[in-house]
């Protein structure tokens, strides 16, 4: 006859066992929300354990009573059960309790919440936006603006090559925030609903299309603050983290001259000569980090949602088609503008790529796409 | 009281021979095991998607399916657990029980009954053969946000909408079919303040049926016109809202969370009673515990939205609402440890479950209180920690009453016994499965992982592989629990009419099995 | 079926039809929601008749304006000014510019937003360019006006407001529309671009 306590006892070792040999579950933090790097973050984590322990202490007063009567009041030991079914003054009791409890949760809730809505004018005012799957930063104030799109390989999602530390955490350009200024986040999206969340800073708001949402901190100490988008958006929904980098005032401002810096030598880069070679490498990069997610790292797309751009038409032998795409979008399709997306060079680069990538440079006319003619596009499409 | 047992081999009575006996059924027994069948088949499908979930997610990266694919599961999941599981399961407890539990024949309107199963059937078959079309199945997650489950929806979304209409009607009418059963049917003497808690647990929910299904019926019908007919209802470009398909989603989805929950309260009341050999202590209080929490219900909705940027005096009125939920909540925890004080308790399989279920059930009443405080929600909001806590309240909230009120009741539907030791490790199984499965992802939402993802950061690896040797523990002693049941309806010692000692209710009354039709003469209450 | 029976069903099918009805009537009872409590940020779509107070009364504050194109829509569209400083109880025209940049007439949507939004309340618009829908010819270029107020009453702890506009593409649902401007304009969009 087998026996159901040792049954029990054998695969309840067998899981001790398990949670033993990780040497990781002794971190703490691994267990528990972060208590994060501002006033309002720790306040909320203070909300979090107080309520933790309340919990935790009704648990094991009312858990405590039910296992003693659970021990105590067996058939063997206590044959002839009570006959009592109603005590008013009990039940009264029981139901004034709580709700004293509660206010006392509700008081310093309410507190922390008006804190958090005190929504004041920003020194530096961001305006996050949440696409189908990155995120866009555009500082009003000092005229910055990029996209921000995961860095972390195909290969190492796939399982190819070893994962990196900040696996599915890392992206091309984090957020830059100066540290002990009020930044405000104006959260919107372009697409479907998304939520801005940095768990060190207590902020998640939902970025939601054609509606603005506001969310602020001030940060104390400089360093990098890792998050991740938390709405359900669609394939790539789990491949969007967010990633801000707190630097001190005087780095942030040294920052903002070198993007501006950076943004004049693109245009001067616009100027110059292209090989097919230099596109080609450099649309490759372009590629990874835009198309990957809908067409695909071999070209093919996904059938009956993404077109496949390896042995396209448009792609092999119609040139001006396949640039008018990328700069206009398709109607009524995934396929949107990237226009204002991709600068004058990165747009050549990677319809060069594509175009050359594949095979496709020997199935079509394999014409490459040079900066100056997307230059020219955007001037001479238009007659005014 | 005593009933009239009609001879079981009359011929004008008993059942039909054949499957038309099941597609014609009139007989509240036969369309509550029906129900019940159902319910379990649409268990191990939900059930299997929740593997390829948990499968995925064993290790960091991607290695069974594609993110695309990996949305679908989670959203057919989510949506045959609701709707196809744990709500057929408890239309199939009430027409098994309310009948006899109220000393009424059958159900008021027996061939709305027949149809309001049938249905159930063609609405899944057609949800799940959206798997197989161009695009792929709903993709949007069971609460299906616009604009993703609008303008962004893959073509099958209007198949789901249809499926949704479908079953929505199905519970309606089951609805319907209840209130009219308990309010016109009960037995001479049979006051409301007598009826057993299952029937008036039922009766709760039967009318919060009625108030929300139509709601979420108006939700689809409007994303329809808005994918189909231009209209703009959750459209920001025509002048719609995207956040109104999340405020009239909730103020269905939340009542719908407790319509799975209520007849859990009732069963477990009954089996806690029986066991302890005590009568059930505050009947009243519980009655109005669950009547509160039934109204609290309609005015706590945007809980689930406190991250859309609603102003300070919205949030702070959801949350304050949300808080008092805790009160009734409470009050009927402690009336379940107070019928077990000082019983004479043992411990048969239904016991175990019900016992579980009072523990289970209130650690995810725990995390819900933690998720109602709006600044803490913030950190916790789509994160594994609110995955934990919902299916804290309905795997072994639900579920286990569920399998707590087959146990209980079975002996009385087939005639024969389960076997004892068989259903004591299928709870064992199922209880360590459930803990090891969940309890872990309360850890990995603290730590920061969102919910709906396919693939995570490296420091929520280890937890996650916890989780899913649960998943798999669970989902495999699931199959013990249909070899258990298949073998009691095959065979077995044979159970006595009371089969419990000191149960009470008129359903201890009958036979067991009992005849085709029970009580054709109301018996008599005192 | 008893007669309390057959009563019971006819209450129960009058309240699910209810319900269903009811569902579709949250629809204005949530804009009325929206613009008591200021909800979402969300501002009436139509122009309103205030009048300007006493500026005396009036205090200064900032509006901040943003822009976004929705779904990467190509046209330029921006603010002129991206901040300014205005008094409460006073009529201020601001506008924001826009060029369609494509070889294509096309029909535009702005959707007005104001943060934080307990300010929704307090704005008032005589004119906005969000009013109607924009139709622009090829390469055509625009300055929309938007004429706002911010009434005495905004509470005090706002000083610092953000008005936001997102562009939709409305080409696709509007060509009825489209085809009949461009023929009073005496163009046929086809023959437009390259």
């Amino acid at each position: 006859m087998f026996n159901i306590r040792s049954t029990f006892i054998s695969s309840f070792t067998i899981f001790l066992g398990l949670i033993l040999s990780q040497s990781a579950f002794a971190e703490w933090n691994a267990l528990n929300m972060t208590e994060g790097v501002t006033d309002i973050s720790r306040e909320v984590f203070g909300l979090h354990m107080f309520i933790f322990w309340i919990v935790v202490a009704i648990g094991v007063l009312v858990f405590g009573v039910m296992f003693y009567s659970m021990y105590a009041h067996t058939k063997k030991k206590n044959p002839e059960p009570a006959s009592f079914h109603e005590n008013t003054k009990l039940e009264i009791l029981w139901t004034v309790i709580p709700f004293v409890i509660l206010i006392s949760m509700a008081v310093p809730a309410t507190n922390t919440l008006q804190k958090m809505y005190a929504d004041e004018e920003g020194d530096i005012n961001i305006q996050v936006v949440g696409y189908q799957w990155k995120w866009e930063y555009k500082y009003l104030e000092d005229g910055v603006n990029f996209f921000s799109n995961l860095t972390t390989d195909q290969d190492e999602i796939y399982n190819q090559t070893p994962k990196g530390e900040h696996y599915l955490l890392e992206v091309d350009e984090p957020v830059v925030i100066p540290t002990g200024k009020r930044i405000r986040f104006l959260i919107t999206a372009n697409d479907v609903i998304h939520s801005w969340w940095v768990p060190d800073f207590a902020i998640k708001q939902d970025a939601i299309p054609g509606f603005i949402n506001t969310a602020w901190t001030i940060v104390d100490e400089p360093g990098i603050y890792r998050g991740q988008c938390t709405e359900l958006c669609g394939k790539n929904h789990g491949f969007m983290p967010v990633v801000v980098r707190a630097v001190t005032p005087e780095d942030y401002d040294l920052w903002v001259a070198e993007k501006k810096q950076a943004a004049f030598e693109l245009a001067q880069l616009t100027e110059k000569d292209w090989t097919m070679e230099e596109l080609v490498a450099k649309g490759e990069g372009v590629y990874q980090m835009n198309c990957v997610a809908c067409h695909q790292v071999n070209g093919a797309g996904i059938p009956g949602i993404f077109p496949a751009l390896a042995g396209s038409d448009i792609v092999l032998n119609n040139k001006p088609r396949n640039v008018e795409i990328l700069m206009e979008g398709v109607q009524g399709a995934a396929m949107q503008s990237f226009a204002n997306q991709l600068s004058e060079v990165d747009m050549a680069a990677v319809i060069t790529y594509t175009r050359r990538a594949w095979g496709n440079d020997a199935k079509g006319d394999g014409e490459i796409v040079v900066p100056k003619e997307i230059v020219e596009y955007k001037e001479n499409k238009i007659k005014i | 009281m005593s009933a009239v047992i009609e001879s079981h081999d009359d011929h004008h009575h008993g059942p039909a021979k054949g499957l038309t006996r099941w597609l014609f059924t009139t007989n509240h027994k036969d369309i509550g095991t029906l129900y019940l069948w159902f319910s379990f088949t649409m268990f191990l499908i939900g059930g299997a998607m929740a593997l390829v979930i948990r499968a995925e997610l064993f290790q960091p990266g991607m290695q069974i399916v594609e993110p695309e694919f990996y949305n679908q599961m989670l959203t057919l999941h989510g949506l045959i657990m609701v709707f196809g599981a744990v709500m057929p399961a408890f239309v199939g407890l009430a027409n098994w029980l309310v009948p006899m539990m109220v000393g009424a024949p059958d159900m008021a309107l027996p061939r709305m009954n027949n149809l309001s199963f049938w249905i159930l059937p063609f609405a899944f078959l057609m949800m799940l053969s959206s798997l197989f079309m161009e695009g792929g199945a709903p993709n949007f997650g069971w609460t299906f946000y616009a604009p993703l489950s609008t303008t962004y929806a893959p073509p099958s979304v209007t198949f789901f909408i249809f499926s949704v209409h479908i079953l929505g009607a199905s519970s309606i009418m089951g609805a319907i079919n209840v209130i009219v059963t308990i309010m016109n049917m009960r037995a001479p003497g049979m006051t409301l303040m007598k009826m057993p808690l299952f029937v008036w647990s039922w009766l709760i929910t039967a009318y919060l049926l009625i108030a929300v299904m139509p709601v979420l019926a108006g939700a689809v019908t409007m994303m329809l016109m808005d994918i189909h007919f231009g209209t703009s209802f959750f459209n920001a470009a025509g002048g719609g809202d995207p956040v109104l398909f999340q405020h009239i989603f909730w103020f269905f989805g939340h009542p719908e969370v407790y319509i799975m929950i209520l007849p859990a309260f009732g069963i477990v009341s009954h089996i806690i009673s029986t066991f302890s050999r005590k009568e059930l202590f505050g009947y009243s209080s519980m009655v109005w515990a669950m009547v509160s929490i039934a109204i609290l219900s309609f005015v706590v909705w945007a809980h689930h939205m406190f991250t859309v940027g609603m102003p300070l005096a919205a949030e702070l009125f959801f949350m304050w609402a949300t808080m008092l939920i805790a009160v009734p909540t409470g009050v009927k925890v402690f009336n379940w440890v107070a019928t077990m004080f000082r019983g004479s308790i043992t411990y048969e399989t239904p016991m175990l479950f019900a016992i579980a279920f009072v523990v289970l059930f209130t650690i995810g009443g725990f995390s819900g209180l933690m998720l109602a405080i709006t600044p803490a929600d913030f950190q916790y909001h789509d994160t594994y920690f609110v995955v934990a806590h919902f299916h804290y309240v309905l795997v072994p909230g639900a579920i286990f009453s569920i399998m707590a009120a087959v146990y209980y009741w079975l002996p009385k539907w087939c005639g024969n016994m389960y076997d004892e030791r068989l259903g004591r490790l299928h709870f064992w199984l199922s209880f360590i499965g459930v803990n090891v499965t969940f309890f872990p992802q309360h850890f990995i939402g603290l730590a920061g992982m969102p919910r709906r993802i396919p693939d995570y950061a490296l420091q929520f690896a280890d937890w996650n592989m916890v989780s899913t040797v649960g998943a798999f523990l669970f989902g495999a002693s699931q199959i013990l629990f249909l070899f258990i049941v298949v073998r009691t309806v095959m065979g077995g010692k044979k159970a006595t009419p009371e089969v419990w000692e000191g149960a009470q209710g008129l359903e201890w009354t009958v036979d067991s099995p009992p005849p085709y039709h029970t009580f054709s003469t109301p018996p008599e209450v005192k | 079926m008893n007669e309390g029976g057959k009563k019971t069903i006819k209450m129960l099918s009058l309240a699910v039809l209810g319900m269903f009805f009811f569902s579709f009537a949250l629809v204005p009872l949530y804009d009325v929601f929206c613009e008591v409590t200021g909800l979402n940020g969300k501002i009436d779509l139509s122009p309103s008749r205030i009048v300007e107070s006493d500026i005396s009364e009036g205090r200064d504050i900032t509006v901040q304006f943003v822009s976004h194109n929705n779904e990467q829509m190509p046209w330029d569209f921006g603010p002129s000014d991206e901040v300014i400083n205005i008094t409460t109880g006073k009529y201020y025209t601001a506008t924001y510019y826009v060029k369609n940049t494509t070889s294509k007439a096309m029909v535009a949507q702005a959707i007005p937003s104001v943060a934080p939004s307990n300010a929704a309340a307090h704005l008032k618009k005589l004119e906005c360019f969000c009013f109607e829908q924009q139709i622009l010819k090829p390469g055509e270029e625009a300055l929309l006006p938007v004429r706002l107020i911010f009434d005495n009453e905004l509470p005090d702890n706002i000083n610092n407001i953000v008005l936001s506009y997102t562009i939709f593409d409305v080409t696709e649902d509007n060509l009825d529309e489209l085809a009949s401007y461009m023929h009073e304009h005496g163009e046929d969009h086809h023959s437009m671009g390259s």
